[in-house]
């Protein structure tokens, strides 16, 4: 443990103890009348990795009191110019200024100690310690040489409170969902009273309620004077809290402006570096013959409970509903990941008593799981393994139990192609791609193989606006050709204007079920929160 | 790595950089080259202290001796790359030997002349023993979600434990001078013959590893097994064959050692689980699976050899060579873990 972090969390623990305003009672650097109110300066920051420029002679600066957007398509260098602020890379060229102040980070520590905390979206915690233990983790208060536990669950309880994350503090973090683990990341990152805050995508996981108290949250520290970078892809959000933003795009800073002065279609611009028309298209739904028969279907992890639902060829059918409602499980379930305890599941009019991921995939549904990195990618393969994976038991592919290569190799490039995967190299390794381009890779995996109904789980998390409209083009071609899509989202919009049928779920229920001109914003939300 | 210089420098690189960014390229890739250089190191130093070292004969001596390292690490591998760990494998040794030369024994007892009906019998049983090993540690971890590490090491002691038993502790005579003839010490144009069977090994290994769908889904369980099974993959039998396979092989080289020391015993085998692993680290495969390439093992494998026979020859004491192969080892692994680190972060765009 370090002695700064350790007077810090003792300092927190002060504060959060005593009656003062929790947020306030920070040593932050509020810049006194005449200062220079800039925060962070960097110049002409340049990083390579074999093969790529990732940032090249950016210039940023942050003042004190601002929220900062970082805007940009995934691979523009986003998270390398945040990953150099935050001291975990170091820039091959260029300077940081801190306060006026030339400085050098070593790494995250030494940055956390300038008062410079990240929370990134590949989560640090530990999963298996408590949430009280984790908010500590490394600053633990001692009394002597053994732990002071009350001041930890004192300070947790506090920090959770003050900070309006409805947290137990002694839940383990692995029992989590991903938008608690998301609120605790937060809230470990503020502890340690930081000047800067970098936020990476923080409400992609978290629910409306939960959104409104980060922001909340947000405005509090701004107005106590820290500075804050703020990386979002949804552009409601960057116009609801940002002050600036600074557009990359291919490692380049394209522009720094204030978000007064800029119009959504402008921004997108700047990003993609190309017109953008309408962003979400509008799909022809020709609904034929059921695909997908579901009734009264529960699962034994009791996430879904007498669920029934249908997918017909040629329509988009969505399902709707806050973040662990039990939208997944659904699909999952008609998968065959999820293990069923009692309903029937039919496709193309088979019963199927037990279905496996297997066996669905022979009959022509596949789904396309929402955690890329955790369940849908080998990683440290190439995109042409990745994408052939699920067809090499198919004489396509294999015959004699011999592994046709060249054919392997064609389809690969053929689906590069297809779906514009960049840069267009079949034999790299899958996580040496953007978050974007690493999706595709996912969607082309899915259509090697010959499949009558797609369940796409939450298909455009963490993916920029470009590779989102190119994903809702994908979603239209495969619906005009007959095939029956469903899909599984948390973003309104896309429900809203993709999707043919709507069926809005909670408590893993099917609350409500629209149809096309039916399907509307309020009804849709009005559902979320049913209870019955 | 400089900070200093200003925005308004051209962004160049000098022919330092470029040098170092080849080798570091070369190390990442974590190609032949690395090995290559190895050997051919380690054969200059063995080869200047002491001359005979490169002669012929002894040439054909470490290509005989490592036969039986290269076939236990290529089934060690397929274990790695699913992610897993076999310690079981010097014990299989064990058990087969034993085992293979008291069905032998007992056939030729039962009737002198079948020699061929008694080698083929010892044969038939030293595999049973292979694939039944691997059985129950495919079922151990594929099933019951032992941890391979746990459920090998409890198979090292229990194969161990029955070979000692079958045997008294003591060795068993009585193999078939055959046998020993055909499997140990037979050459065919001098080149001694487990390096005949040992390339037949490589060949079918290297096929199914590169050219078969069960090869691309050992790698694909290791990389990710969550995705594998989305995939439609059945991945606990593919566990169960990456067990089984390096239950064969390891009988295999358990057949090919007994042949060489004409007898069954229970003490031969155990060198052969940390070399097996260190073999793998050396040629490449990484400890966390999805990654490793047999020919690289291959030349791992070739590689310890190389070591343990220079260091005989020079007269390094065993006990020294035992901590040289355990610094090998650790060394093969820290370099493992600095390829990851500074490949983890390369993108492409």
């Amino acid at each position: 443990m370090t002695q700064a972090g350790l007077a810090q969390a003792l300092d927190f623990r002060a504060a959060a103890a005593g009656d003062a305003p929790l947020v306030a009672a920070r040593r932050r650097a509020v810049p006194a009348p005449g200062a220079d109110p800039i925060a962070l300066r960097i110049t002409g920051a340049s990083k390579r990795f074999p093969g790529v420029r990732a940032l090249d002679n950016v210039d940023f600066d942050l003042r004190a009191g601002e929220v900062h957007v970082l805007f940009g398509e995934n691979g523009a260098g986003k998270s390398t110019l945040i990953s150099i602020i935050a001291g975990a890379l170091k820039p091959d060229w260029g300077t940081i200024e801190l306060r006026g102040e030339r400085i050098e980070l070593h790494s995250v520590d030494d940055a956390r100690k300038r008062g410079i905390a990240a929370v990134f979206q590949d989560f640090s915690l530990a999963p298996d310690l408590t949430v009280e233990e984790n908010i500590f983790l490394g600053i633990e208060p001692m009394r002597g040489i053994v732990l002071d536990k009350r001041a930890i669950r004192e300070g947790a309880r506090h920090a959770l409170e003050a900070f309006g994350f409805a947290l137990n503090p002694r839940a383990v973090v692995s029992s989590l969902s991903r938008a608690e683990q998301q609120m605790l990341e937060i809230t470990k990152a503020l502890v340690t009273n930081p000047s800067i805050l970098i936020l990476d995508e923080p409400t992609a996981s978290l629910t409306d309620r939960e959104t409104t108290a980060l922001f909340r949250l947000v405005a509090t520290l701004k107005a106590d004077g820290a500075a804050i970078i703020y990386i979002t892809h949804r552009i409601s959000e960057l116009e609801k809290i940002g002050d600036r933003v600074t557009v990359l795009r291919d490692g380049q800073k394209i522009d720094t402006l204030p978000i007064a002065e800029v119009s959504h279609k402008g921004l997108v611009e700047l990003m993609t570096g190309r017109p953008i028309g309408n962003f979400i298209p509008r799909i022809r739904h020709e609904p034929a013959e059921t695909l997908l028969s579901v009734s009264n279907l529960s699962t034994r992890n009791k996430r879904v409970r007498g669920t029934s639902i249908s997918v017909r060829g040629g329509e988009v059918v969505g399902l709707a509903g806050l973040v662990g409602c039990g939208k997944s499980e659904i699909g999952r379930a008609c998968f065959g990941v999820d293990a069923i305890e009692s309903g029937k599941i039919e496709f193309l009019g088979i019963p199927v008593p037990a279905p496996s991921p297997a066996a669905m995939l022979r009959r022509g549904l596949s789904y396309i799981p929402s955690d890329r990195h955790r369940e849908g990618l080998m990683l440290n393969r190439s995109m042409r393994e990745n994408v052939s994976l699920a067809v090499l038991d198919t004489p396509e592919l294999a015959r004699g139990g011999v592994l046709r290569r060249s054919a392997e190799r064609s389809l690969a490039r053929r689906l590069c192609d297809k779906l514009r995967v960049r840069p267009p190299h079949i034999e790299s390794d899958v996580n040496k791609f953007s978050g974007g381009n690493q999706q595709k890779v996912l969607l082309a995996k899915s259509v090697a193989r010959k499949t009558r109904l797609f369940i796409f789980d939450e298909p455009t998390t963490g993916i920029d606006v470009g590779a989102k409209v190119e994903f809702y083009e994908f979603l239209q071609e495969l619906v005009v050709a007959g095939n029956g899509v469903l899909l599984i989202s948390s973003e309104l919009p896309e429900i809203l204007n993709l999707c043919n049928r709507v069926y809005v779920v909670a408590n893993g229920s099917i609350r409500a079920e629209l149809e096309g001109d039916a399907i509307d914003e309020q009804k849709i939300l009005a559902n979320f929160f049913h209870n019955g | 790595m400089s900070t200093d210089l200003n925005a308004e420098t051209p962004v160049s690189l000098s022919t330092a950089d470029k040098v170092l960014a080849g080798l570091k390229r070369a190390f990442l890739s974590g190609g032949i080259l690395p090995l290559l250089i190895l050997l051919v190191i380690s054969g200059l130093f063995f080869g200047l202290q002491e001359p005979r070292f490169l002669s012929l004969p002894n040439v054909l001596n470490i290509l005989r001796q490592s036969t039986y390292l290269i076939i236990v690490s290529m089934g060690q591998m397929i274990v790695l790359l699913t992610a897993g760990l076999d310690l079981s494998v010097g014990s299989i040794i064990a058990l087969v030997s034993v085992v293979s030369a008291i069905v032998m024994v007992e056939v030729l007892g039962a009737s002198p002349d079948a020699v061929g009906l008694a080698m083929a019998a010892g044969i038939g049983a030293g595999l049973a023993v292979g694939v039944g090993v691997g059985v129950i540690n495919g079922i151990g971890v594929a099933l019951l979600r032992v941890p391979p590490f746990m459920m090998t090491l409890g198979m090292l002691s229990i194969a161990f434990g029955a070979a000692l038993t079958l045997s008294s502790g003591s060795p068993i005579f009585g193999v078939p001078e055959t046998y020993s003839l055909i499997f140990g010490y037979g050459r065919l144009f001098s080149i001694p013959a487990p390096v005949y069977f040992t390339a037949g090994l490589f060949v079918i290994v290297y096929f199914v590893l590169n050219w078969t769908p069960a090869g691309r889904y050992f790698y694909a369980l290791g990389s990710n097994r969550r995705a594998a099974r989305l995939s439609g993959i059945k991945t606990n039998r593919y566990l169960l064959y990456a067990y089984i396979g390096s239950g064969v092989l390891a009988a295999i080289a358990g057949l090919l050692l007994t042949a060489r020391t004409a007898s069954g015993e229970a003490t031969i085998g155990q060198d052969l689980v940390l070399q097996s692993v260190a073999a793998c680290v050396i040629g490449g495969v990484s400890l966390f699976g999805g990654i490793g390439r047999v020919g690289n093992v291959l030349l791992g494998a070739f590689f310890i050899s190389l070591l343990t026979n220079g260091m005989n020859l020079i007269q390094v004491e065993s006990y020294v060579q035992q901590i040289v192969v355990g610094v090998v080892l650790i060394l093969a692994i820290v370099v493992d873990q600095l390829r990851l680190r500074y490949g983890g972060h390369a993108r492409l765009d």
